[in-house]
């Protein structure tokens, strides 16, 4: 009996994870660049929050 | 403006559940520890209800589901109102997801006790209690979502992400997790839908973002509203808290896999686990400082009060933790820390000081607000915090100097080759490291008794606020957006897109593992020499999931020259796919057993079950009299072969009405065998079913 890693044979499977690599770059950058263009403003509205209950 | 009230009476009872649970969790974590140093604490001569196999799913489910999960509503209950400037949804719901909770609890703790459970790590629970538990979840986002609806201020502090995030993956994972199919709708006994491989990776996603899900995001909500609140300062910075909440929501759920590294799940797969696993160590420690950075100028408060003092170590126990859990996920790490106890020093540095700190800072915040009085003893609190810090260090320092040492001696070799010590001559190494590990755990819990003592008498000292008054503008219809505002702002006022952004970017990382995972069984080639179990081995293995085996045994070989030489040839993925459900365990207490079938004769398995030192000298494992006893449950033989079939094991079509002739058949040639070795019982004892199992274990390869 011969054993193998037999998910070698799943073709293309290393797409798999640059796949995933590429969407989690891709939502970070849309964070970070969320996050860079929010107002003071509303920054500071928001971390006062639960000061002001 | 509108006139509301802040309902205490709620937070209050999820306070009080959160510390008897807290006790009772803890304290059986303590005789658990204790039992490993002392095996006549196992009453095993006795009765079989709380041997270590069946206490240990008592304590961690009590202290995730019980003790943690308690704390996660009550700051849920007490946070989301005052943060949204309304009252809880329905307070009916409320009492009903209060009540209906702590019965589950109570259920729970019954049924593993007696030996009903699914075998899955923190998913122990059976299909009935699995329903009542999804129904409350139902409830309990109900009330969330129901809340969050009527509320007067349209922001959605980041807490409440949290809260929205770990509500909908909780969900999914548990329900995922427990697709079981029970034998018979009257009987509490189900099999995992999925075997094998397939189950070990979709229990593992589930055990890993349990941990991530259920007691690390709800309490980095709870961090950041009572953080800020203790201390009366804002969060550091808003901005990283975001970037903490989506990386990590979308980072953790791909984390998984690093529990089977150097199992047989396949590579790739080994791989993506690790890949995410590391990345976490940035969001995770960007909440830490954001968490530590808050204190900022204010360290001179935390030199005075002990609420800060907690919240200090319990974020710091946060990132050694989350720093700690990514070397952990590095192959050549694992290779040393898996089965070991360095994995139970990592959980409990996050449970003993992420969770169990920043509970302790809740209440002790919590408690004089409800009673609008001060603390009965600062002084008391502050020995509570030491007291509670010496316990984590003699917890987790014995158990990392034993993972290491066990590794040395479990990897050493002679000149000629041969493995130098037997793995009972390691274990017994590991008894005095176990003594001071479970007086660290007798420490810490003497800690919680003060703690409760201090509670009491708070609430003695004043009277109990039942509610609050407030007031707040009613939310205008009509929203128009400020200049500067921008698409986040948009998921923070609506929160069914939150929840439906969360569930998508939790989704994508199961997916992408998953769906592989499910076409293995297209592409395994049969092993043709791998055969499902017979009648009497089928009811052999479910005798070994009901008495906990797998809480100290594994059944996955690693391709290690150290494993193959003690274990023989490692595990292949093929040879588990009529396990439902797998049974490759996480920790060795005692030695792995996958390829124990043949090693030893039947009279010496006999033997052992009735009273293990006699023929393993040393040895901790408590003895199994229950089994000699008991006859074997035949009954239940066709119900178990038909629902096998239906998960798709290919027992011949009618084999139900013959397996229990066939049962009876293997169980009088091992009562044949025993009997040459002049030893007497019935074909019909339970003990006989055990041996059955463990003879056929690892054995078909060979074939």
């Amino acid at each position: 009996m011969k054993f193998q890693n037999y998910l070698t044979t799943i073709e293309g499977i290393e797409i798999y994870p640059l796949i995933s690599l590429m969407i989690f770059v891709a939502f970070l950058m849309g964070v970070f660049y969320y996050v860079l263009k929010m107002s003071k403003q509303e920054v500071d509205y928001d971390k006062n929050l639960p000061l002001n209950d | 403006m509108e006139k509301f009230i802040y309902d205490n009476r709620v937070p209050r009872l999820f306070a009080n559940a959160t510390i008897f649970w807290g006790f009772v969790g803890m304290l059986i974590g303590v005789i658990a520890a204790f039992q490993l140093v002392f095996p006549v604490l196992n009453f095993g001569e006795y009765f079989p209800h709380i041997a270590f196999g069946r206490l240990r799913p008592v304590h961690t489910n009590a202290v995730i589901f019980a003790f943690v999960g308690n704390g996660i509503f009550t700051a849920v209950y007490y946070s989301i109102p005052r943060l949204l400037k309304t009252a809880m949804f329905n307070r009916t719901l409320s009492l009903i997801h209060f009540w209906v909770w702590q019965l589950i609890i109570v259920a729970a703790a019954i049924t593993l006790l007696m030996g009903i459970t699914t075998s899955k790590e923190y998913a122990e629970l059976e299909w009935p209690l699995d329903i009542a538990i999804t129904l409350i979840w139902v409830v309990f986002g109900v009330n969330m979502f129901g809340t969050i609806i009527k509320r007067r201020e349209r922001h959605m502090y980041v807490a409440i992400w949290f809260f929205i995030a770990s509500w909908v993956t909780v969900a999914v994972l548990h329900i995922v997790n427990s697709f079981e199919l029970p034998i018979a709708w009257n009987s509490w006994k189900s099999y995992s839908l999925y075997s094998g491989v397939q189950d070990a990776l979709v229990q593992w996603w589930y055990g890993h973002n349990a941990v991530a899900f259920f007691l690390t995001t709800p309490y980095l909500g709870l961090m950041y509203y009572f953080l800020p609140k203790i201390a009366n300062r804002p969060i550091y910075s808003y901005r990283l808290s975001i970037i903490h909440f989506w990386t990590l929501t979308f980072l953790y759920i791909w984390a998984g896999p690093h529990h089977l590294l150097y199992t047989a799940l396949p590579d790739w797969a080994q791989s993506l686990g690790t890949v995410f696993s590391v990345m976490l160590i940035l969001p995770s420690w960007g909440g830490m400082l954001n968490g530590l950075f808050t204190l900022r100028g204010a360290w001179d408060k935390v030199r005075e009060d002990p609420l800060l003092k907690f919240l200090v170590v319990g974020v710091t126990c946060y990132g050694m933790a989350t720093f700690e859990g990514p070397m952990l996920s590095l192959k050549n790490v694992n290779a040393i820390s898996h089965y070991s106890d360095w994995t139970i020093a990592h959980v409990h540095i996050g449970a003993l000081g992420w969770n169990g700190f920043l509970t302790f800072s809740m209440l002790y915040w919590l408690f004089p607000k409800f009673y609008n009085t001060k603390l009965y003893s600062t002084k008391l609190a502050n020995v509570h915090f030491w007291i509670g810090t010496l316990g984590i260090l003699l917890y987790a320092i014995p158990m990392y100097w034993n993972a290491f040492k066990g590794y040395f001696m479990m990897t050493a070799f002679t000149p000629e080759g041969q493995l130098q010590y037997q793995f009972i001559e390691i274990m017994q190494t590991a008894i005095p490291f176990y003594l001071i590990r479970a007086i660290g755990g007798t420490v810490y819990l003497t800690g919680v008794i003060l703690m409760i003592y201090n509670l009491v008498k708070t609430a003695k000292s004043g009277s109990f606020v039942s509610h609050e008054e407030a007031e707040a503008p009613a939310l205008s219809k009509e929203f128009a957006a400020s200049k500067g505002m921008h698409w986040h702002s948009f998921f923070e006022r609506k929160p069914i897109i939150m929840l439906i952004g969360s569930l998508i970017v939790i989704s994508i990382g199961g997916l992408v593992e998953m769906i592989p995972t499910f076409m293995i069984k297209s592409n395994i080639p049969t092993i043709s020499s791998v055969k499902p179990y017979t009648p009497l081995e089928l009811q052999g293995r479910d005798i070994y999931i009901r008495e906990g085996c797998y809480n100290c045994h594994s059944q996955m070989i690693r391709p290690f020259r150290h494993e193959i030489v003690r274990y023989g040839e490692y595990s292949k993925a093929g040879e588990f796919v009529y396990d439902h459900p797998f049974q490759w365990g996480s920790k060795r207490t005692g030695p792995d057993l996958a390829r124990i079938g043949g090693k030893y004769p039947n009279a010496w398995h006999f033997n052992h079950m009735y009273d293990p030192p006699s023929m393993a000298s040393g040895s901790i494992m408590p003895p199994y009299r229950n089994m000699f006893d008991k006859d074997l449950d035949m009954a239940t033989t066709n119900s178990k072969i038909h629902a096998m079939r239906n998960l798709g094991v290919p027992y011949p079509k009618g084999y139900e009405a013959r397996a229990n002739e066939d049962l009876l058949k293997q169980a009088k040639e091992i009562t044949k065998d025993l009997k040459a070795n002049d030893i007497e019982i019935s074909e019909k004892k339970e003990i006989i079913a055990m041996i059955a199992y463990l003879q056929r274990m690892g054995t078909d390869i060979n074939k």
